[in-house]
């Protein structure tokens, strides 16, 4: 897993120096974090009003239970697990009447057809600007069912470990390596309409 | 030889790179000879560059600013308790 930081015992003398009462050295921590954790929570809640709820409560939860990071892991995943926790508690409080349960394995064996084969460019992305490409990713991977969503989110966009994943969520390693494949090959199957060459036309496989 | 099917199977296991030599041997293989699959592999790799490539969302500054005001609220209420 890769973070944006400066070595690990920089980090580690930093949650020791807020442990200590320093609000200076949480403030840091929090300048660290708090985008990947507005990120994550955005693409879990998919809901602004609930992803910044989730940021506040991440990081106060955080500094109220920092005497339990034990520093065998990074601060990063730690604090994630904590994101990733109070992101699936809003989730499912707004999607209580909609009876959608996380836990549930959607096994229809459909996730992992796959229909649409059309070439990509190099790099088919520098086709849209930063701005459109940013519009383009949020609306794919939202149209992801919130279980794959999560995983993926976990996985491929803050760059946990399959294990780290697994244990944020709960769930199996080899539940965690399944949804993360649909979850892929569906994210590919709808990104080929922005991304194909033009002229490659689609063709029947399978 | 392995088929289409046994290849998407392996595909996250290929792209996270967390194949024994054996069976990476044999996926490249396949999608030598595969061009449906080799395509599947390609963007299905570039997908996931793609996405690590994004940005973390820029936090407003009146968001950060109400973030650092609750935590002292919490420091103070915490010291309260103690």
């Amino acid at each position: 897993m890769t973070t944006p930081t400066s070595p690990v015992f920089d980090e580690l003398a930093l949650v020791e120096r807020a442990r200590a009462g320093s609000s200076e050295a949480f403030a840091s921590l929090i300048r660290q974090y708090e985008g990947k954790i507005f990120r994550l929570a955005m693409n879990i809640t998919q809901n602004r009003e609930d992803a910044e709820d989730v940021l506040q409560e991440t990081f106060l939860s955080a500094y109220e239970h920092l005497d339990r990071f034990r520093g065998d892991s990074k601060f990063y995943t730690w604090i994630v697990r904590i994101g990733v926790n109070e992101a699936l508690m809003k989730l499912r409080k707004r999607k209580q009447d909609k009876s959608v349960s996380l836990d549930q394995e959607i096994d229809t064996g459909e996730e992992t057809m796959v229909r649409e084969i059309a070439a990509w460019g190099e790099n088919p992305e520098e086709r849209y600007s930063r701005e459109e490409l940013g519009g383009i990713l949020d609306k794919v991977v939202q149209s992801l069912p919130p279980s794959f969503r999560t995983v993926f989110v976990l996985r491929d966009i803050e760059e946990l470990s399959t294990e780290e994943t697994a244990e944020a969520l709960n769930l199996s390693v080899p539940a965690v390596k399944s949804r993360l494949l649909r979850a892929r090959l569906q994210l590919r199957e709808k990104l080929t309409r922005f991304f194909k060459l033009k002229g490659d036309d689609t063709f029947a496989y399978l | 030889m392995l088929t289409c099917k046994q290849f998407i199977e392996e595909l996250t296991d290929y792209l996270d790179e967390s194949l024994s030599g054996e069976s990476r041997a044999a996926i490249e293989k396949h999608i030598s000879q595969c061009p449906n699959c080799w395509v599947v592999a390609d963007t299905t790799r570039k997908t996931i560059r793609i996405y690590k490539g994004m940005e973390p969302y820029p936090i407003p500054q009146d968001l950060h600013d109400r973030l650092l005001a609750a935590l002292e609220r919490k420091k103070a209420a915490m010291r309260q308790t103690s």
